[in-house]
């Protein structure tokens, strides 16, 4: 059966219970025990087959993570209900990664054949990654790509093929030490995505990760990092989702892009976990001169997200922007937002955050903007809107602002609404239903961002918009 | 032949203050009933009661719609059901095209009319009766793509009203104040657009505080409204009247009474 471009669009997500509630039975080659220790650092690395640096970065990662106490802000109170005693750190699901779908075991290639990957590839990507518990379990890139000298690989097997170049930026734009968090990633990292884009190659498709928790009590640690050498392009997309179980999954990864002079990097996420998943992820990236690094992150799904892109602006005239919304319903709390920091001259960043709260949801914007002192001329923009929907619901904003320097042009925009009892009587009486009009509110709401994302990704969102809508308006 | 009735219609808002008390009304397509009333006679809240808004109460009274009665009904149901109301004010929609909103507005009709399944008109179809429309109302192209009404000047508004509802072919449309804030040029080719959709399929109810607008929209039928209720009725001689003698003789009746 052929499907149109539309429909496969439509399909995704288009039911969160039916597409990716499923899980499919547990059949691994190799399984962690429960629970943190130097024993599992020591198995992981072992199973992977590490140089001894990395080894040892990891078992110095754990003691970090356990040196250091459990932020008291963002995520309260339900960050202490994270049990990380019962978390399986570790799952291998296939000894050897794939590269065609044939090859994958019937069960993977059946996850991945519902959720319409294979499709995605060949419709409108370049390349495509796919990670399934702990491990990337196939890999593809456009051929041509290859012979420009890009690199496209799981994390594990980039260290294992290229790493020299690997040692010389990984941990560099986020310490093993930089939060509870990133620590945990370095400790018991695996999988994730290796990019590196050559001189002047500019990408024109995006390449594409999708990472999939399928075990119960699973925890998910991928590992990711670009470089983007000078004067080359490309766009990186993410999309994550888990079947919904009664126990609690953990998902905290660690996202490190380095944009050298006047290249330009975007990274595009749209975020699905089902709404057991906890979601801590670090995401920095550094932009060198006349370079523009952009996050556009869309957080629709998990139990609780703590997540704030973050991009330093280390070259003259370098450019950053971060989108990002925040839709929390019942249950769920979106901590989101983004972070820039200015260090030098003449540098611009737009930070526009779109939230939206429902059924008792908390969804809100917690950024930080920075400008050092002697980054001169440089030019911030902060947009925060806040859409609450019912009385139950909240949205919390934190900006926060600091400025060491005189010469600069700083603008903040906050707003809070409701959707309006006279803009849905505007809408009914041309005969959309309230569910409808709900729905197109809260679209033109985030269209700003939308509007940014790939066609088939903008389809999706909107789509999943209306699904959070549909028979929850009274 | 398509007609809407209002019989002895009551309305009140929220806190119980009763607006319109007792209005009986008969429209046909192919007419023209103006309702002409000084300031804060009820003349909008009878719109809004008509077009079904959740914060005017129908207190008593009934409204038919081809003779079913849609007293109840919500905004949605009447809309599908082929009522249309222009506003006075009408409200934006950021991040929401003019396109993109009449296009799910036409197949949420279409979609009730097809008894709740989608049956969506088809881009290219759609695109040309747009286009056609947009052209014959003299709304710039440029209009389609931009937000609805977020920024738009006033008379853009109206016109884009007029826009829409020359799109979703109501039976029976009410006009409320569509005249107000309007120059003399935006306000011919607004009126315009209202005498060429009224006929064999639309009947129209403009409601106005001036005599100015019907210049322009001939109307068949006309109702001095004040105080809630309509107090005299005539033909469009009435309405000159009203041009030079204003609302003054029935207003002390109103006070007196």
């Amino acid at each position: 059966m052929t499907q149109t471009e539309s429909e496969i669009v439509q399909g995704i997500g288009s039911d969160y219970e039916v597409k990716y509630g499923f899980h499919v039975p547990e059949d691994y080659f190799f399984k962690s025990g429960r629970g943190l220790s130097h024993e599992l650092i020591d198995a992981i690395s072992s199973h992977k087959d590490e140089p001894d640096w990395m080894r040892k970065f990891r078992h110095k990662s754990l003691d970090y993570f356990l040196a250091r106490p459990m932020p008291t802000w963002g995520g309260m109170p339900s960050l202490h209900e994270i049990d990380f005693d019962s978390i399986h750190y570790y799952i291998k699901p296939t000894e050897n990664q794939a590269e065609s779908w044939d090859d994958l075991p019937p069960d993977i290639k059946d996850t991945w054949d519902k959720l319409g990957i294979p499709q995605a590839e060949k419709k409108y990507l370049a390349g495509v990654g796919a990670q399934y518990e702990s491990e990337v379990v196939y890999h593809k890139l456009q051929e041509q790509l290859t012979a420009q000298g890009v690199i496209f690989l799981d994390t594990d097997t980039a260290l294992r093929e290229h790493e020299d170049l690997f040692k010389q930026y990984f941990g560099t734009i986020i310490p093993q030490n930089d939060n509870k968090f990133a620590a945990l990633n370095s400790a018991v990292w695996s999988g994730g995505s290796f990019i590196y884009v050559p001189k002047g190659v500019r990408i024109e498709l995006p390449l594409q990760a999708y990472f999939r928790i399928n075990a119960a009590n699973m925890g998910q640690f991928e590992r990711t990092l670009i470089l983007v050498d000078e004067d080359a392009y490309v766009h990186y997309v993410e999309g994550c989702t888990a079947p919904i179980y009664s126990t609690d999954s953990l998902h905290s990864a660690v996202v490190e892009i380095v944009v050298k002079k006047g290249a330009r990097c975007r990274y595009t996420t749209i975020q699905n976990w089902s709404t057991n998943v906890y979601n801590l992820v670090t995401k920095r990236a550094i932009a060198e001169a006349n370079a523009t690094m952009e996050w556009v992150d869309g957080n629709l799904g998990s139990k609780l997200t703590m997540k704030y892109p973050a991009i330093w602006l280390t070259g003259e005239g370098a450019h950053g922007e971060v989108l990002s919304i925040a839709f929390a319903g019942k249950g769920q709390h979106q901590d989101a937002g983004g972070k820039c920091v200015h260090t030098a001259k003449n540098t611009s960043s737009v930070i526009t955050s779109k939230s939206i709260s429902k059924n008792g949801g908390r969804a809100g914007y917690r950024g930080l903007l920075e400008v050092a002192k002697n980054a001169s001329g440089s030019k911030s923009k902060v947009v925060c809107d806040a859409l609450i929907l019912d009385e139950e619901s909240r949205s919390d904003t934190y900006p926060y602002i600091r400025i060491d320097e005189n010469d600069v042009d700083i603008g903040h925009e906050a707003t809070v609404s409701k959707i309006g009892e006279e803009q849905l009587f505007y809408l009914q009486s041309r005969g959309l239903s309230e569910a409808e009009a709900s729905a197109m509110i809260v679209s033109g709401f985030v269209e700003p961002i939308t509007k940014e994302l790939p066609l088939e990704y903008a389809v999706e969102m909107n789509r999943l918009i209306q699904l959070q809508m549909e028979g929850s308006v009274g | 032949m398509a007609t809407l009735e209002l019989k002895d219609l009551h309305v009140s808002l929220e806190d119980g203050t009763e607006i319109v008390r007792g209005v009986d009304l008969r429209i046909a397509q192919g007419e023209v009933h103006a309702i002409m009333g000084p300031n804060g006679s009820g003349k909008s809240t009878l719109a809004y009661a008509i077009a079904g808004h959740p914060a005017y109460e129908i207190t008593g009274g009934q409204i038919l719609l081809d003779g079913q009665d849609i007293t109840e009904a919500g905004a949605d149901e009447r809309a599908q059901a082929g009522l249309f109301l222009a506003f006075q004010y009408p409200h934006a929609i950021p991040g929401v095209t003019v396109t993109n909103f009449l296009r799910q507005a036409i197949n949420a009709v279409r979609k009730a009319r097809n008894g709740g399944v989608d049956d969506p008109m088809p881009v290219p179809e759609f695109r040309k009766l747009f286009l056609a429309k947009m052209d014959d109302l003299k709304v710039s192209r440029e209009l389609a793509s931009r937000y609805l009404n977020d920024g738009f000047s006033g008379g853009e508004k109206k016109r884009v009203e007029i826009l829409q509802m020359a799109m979703l072919e109501p039976k029976i449309a009410v006009l409320d104040e569509t005249d107000s804030g309007l120059d003399i040029d935006a306000l011919k080719i607004v009126a315009q657009g209202v005498q060429q959709l009224v006929g064999p399929s639309m009947g129209a109810l403009v409601i106005t505080h001036y005599q100015r607008i019907l210049n322009y929209i001939k109307p068949d039928f006309v109702h001095v409204f004040v105080g809630g209720k309509i107090v005299e009725e005539g033909g469009p001689e009435l309405a000159e009247k009203l041009e030079t003698s204003g609302y003054v003789e029935w207003e002390k009746e109103e006070v007196t009474a």
